[in-house]
């Protein structure tokens, strides 16, 4: 029992730590990005291939991978997202376009990982030691990887609603049309905002690579987590998605353990439906 | 052009397109079948995409719905009774979702369609898997590749015709409206979520009937085949090249495309998702209403 709970903690705490990124893409730089999970998937990929071939242990890795994920991300915006940022209309049109585009980035970017690293599982030990906490034992890596959404998790927030920075990024969320009156530059915002989201889709995929196996595919599966958690957390609300992360990670860790593993994805369509029966604009969202 | 002449037009291409397999060789007829096959596949999902710009990602599910059901059941029950259980079902689960998520923004239908083949692909794989211990079925039935192209065909008129007629009809009237402003639409008395919810059902119900006309092609089906997300993909790109808001858009869309994914999986199997990715990408940014779109763009800034 106790176990499972840390298990799902643990699982919660990255599925949070995932799900503050896509938030900060969506609800500020309005992008609807559903190739969240391959940048995920991806940085999992370059964790493992930086341990097993360089020896490079995946915390030191997170100071190669982040700020590789912050660049690309932001060239990405630069490439591809800002055109379609400067042609749309209006934030419903933005909204399709983003959809279909970051849609066909899922296909390049998981099929370039086919083609690399074949559709096989992988995984890797590291830290694979147990560790007794209140008289159960948990994996080593597991612990690590509940402690590093911790901090990173914290330090977001800590950024977000205690730095002139974060104020401006929230601003922008908040009245994207007002902020420019009070002097912000809503799309140097945006880029910003995407490019963080993108680090912490990396973040969350260095921790998750630490204990879970992971394939080339998976990528869509972690998307939807995400999403499911912006909503049920309520969009934009950061408080929302680690209560609804947490939530999601024990709903699962629970189904897995007492029911069945097969029926994980069920387990977190069905939190899905009863909310949006519920609460469509989620836990912490305002109507 | 006149409606008349248009469906003479439209009725003899249909007809020729029909005598087609006893003329032409065993892969041609092959081919025909898998265009017809995503004719079909992208006008429907224009039915309901296109008027209401609620991009639905849940393509595959309902057409490995429609081929599963034709595998479990086609040993139990006589083969149109089969076709009619599997558009049951997918118009039983296009209700599900639709009533769930076509109130809200459109944001929430995108994600809920976005994991459903996931979803379900899981589901059946766990059904399968614990409670009736089979993984992989078979299915036996006596059709060669032109009677399964000649089902597909008449499915294709038909949809075409659905199409056709609803834009003309009183719905049509109202989907133009709620395409230009949903909020004004529901303020002139149109019932949004209702219109919206009839069309997914239409729309959802031809795919699942896709699928399931097209199990035989198998033989062999588990979930993994029948659930392939590029399904869901292709019927996307070649919808959205065509033009999602035209009646014969995804046609002009489909067929180049789909003799271009033909050539191109068979030469380059292993990096076809990404080129499929990146001329999808190519088409947002270029022609984001369609080709056809881009014509009439085209010749109307030749005029003036």
């Amino acid at each position: 029992m106790l176990e499972h709970l840390i298990n799902g903690l643990v699982l919660g705490g990255t599925y949070a730590l995932v799900a503050m990124g896509l938030s900060l893409q969506y609800g500020i730089a309005r992008i609807m990005n559903l190739s969240f999970g391959d940048t995920i998937i991806a940085a999992c990929f370059a964790t493992y291939i930086l341990f097993s071939s360089f020896g490079i242990n995946p915390i030191v890795a997170l100071a190669i991978i982040l700020p590789a994920s912050y660049i690309v991300s932001l060239g990405v915006y630069r490439l591809m997202m800002e055109p379609l940022v400067k042609r749309a209309p209006d934030e419903g049109a933005l909204e399709v376009d983003s959809i279909l585009l970051t849609f066909g980035l899922l296909f390049v970017i998981q099929g370039c990982l086919l083609v690399i690293f074949g559709g096989g599982y992988i995984s890797y030990s590291f830290m694979n030691t147990p560790v007794s906490v209140l008289g159960t034992l948990v994996s080593g890596n597991r612990l690590l990887a509940l402690v590093l959404s911790l901090a990173i998790g914290a330090a977001l927030v800590i950024v977000l609603y205690r730095t002139r920075w974060g104020m401006i990024l929230r601003a922008v969320a908040l009245a994207p049309k007002s902020a420019p009156l009070f002097g912000i530059d809503t799309d140097k915002a945006a880029r910003m905002a995407f490019a963080i989201g993108g680090t912490m889709a990396a973040t969350g995929g260095v921790v998750v690579s630490m204990f879970q196996t992971f394939t080339a595919t998976t990528g869509v599966v972690f998307t939807m987590k995400a999403l499911i958690v912006v909503i049920l957390g309520g969009k934009g609300s950061v408080p929302g998605a680690i209560v609804a992360g947490l939530l999601l990670g024990l709903v699962e860790t629970f189904v897995a353990a007492y029911i069945d593993p097969g029926l994980t994805l069920a387990s977190v369509y069905t939190v899905f439906l009863l909310l949006l029966l519920v609460r469509p604009n989620g836990l912490f969202g305002k109507a | 052009m006149k409606t008349s002449i248009a469906f003479a037009l439209a009725f003899t291409a249909l007809a020729l397109l029909a005598v087609a397999p006893l003329i032409l060789p065993e892969y041609w007829t092959g081919v025909l079948l898998g265009m017809t096959g995503y004719v079909t596949l992208a006008t429907a999902w224009a039915l309901f995409s296109g008027p209401t710009r609620y991009v639905s990602l849940a393509t595959v599910a309902f057409f490995g719905v429609g081929a599963y059901t034709v595998a479990v059941l086609n040993e139990v029950l006589p083969y149109p009774l089969v076709l009619l259980c599997a558009a049951g079902i997918g118009m039983i689960m296009a209700l599900v979702v639709g009533l769930s998520t076509l109130r809200l923004a459109g944001v929430y239908f995108v994600i809920f369609t976005f994991g459903l083949a996931e979803l379900v692909r899981q589901t059946v794989s766990w059904w399968e898997v614990n409670v009736t211990y089979t993984m992989g079925r078979y299915v036996f039935l006596p059709f060669e590749g032109h009677h399964i192209y000649w089902q597909l065909l008449a499915l294709a008129a038909i949809t075409f015709l659905i199409a056709w007629a609803i834009g003309r009809s009183r719905i049509g009237l109202a989907l133009k409206a709620l395409g230009d402003d949903e909020t004004v639409a529901a303020h002139a008395g149109i019932d949004v979520t209702r219109i919206k919810l009839f069309l997914f059902v239409v729309s959802s119900t031809i795919i699942t009937l896709v699928g399931a006309i097209q199990a035989p092609r198998w033989t062999y089906i588990e979930p993994s085949i029948v659930f392939n997300p590029t399904v869901s993909f292709m019927t996307l790109i070649m919808a959205l090249l065509g033009g999602a808001m035209r009646l014969w858009g995804p046609l002009v869309g489909a067929v180049p495309l789909f003799l271009l994914f033909e050539w191109l999986s068979g030469r380059f199997p292993d990096h076809f998702s990404i080129i499929l990715g990146a001329l999808f990408i190519l088409i947002v940014f270029v022609m984001p209403n369609g080709v056809l779109a881009k014509i009439d763009d085209l010749r109307k800034g030749r005029q003036s």
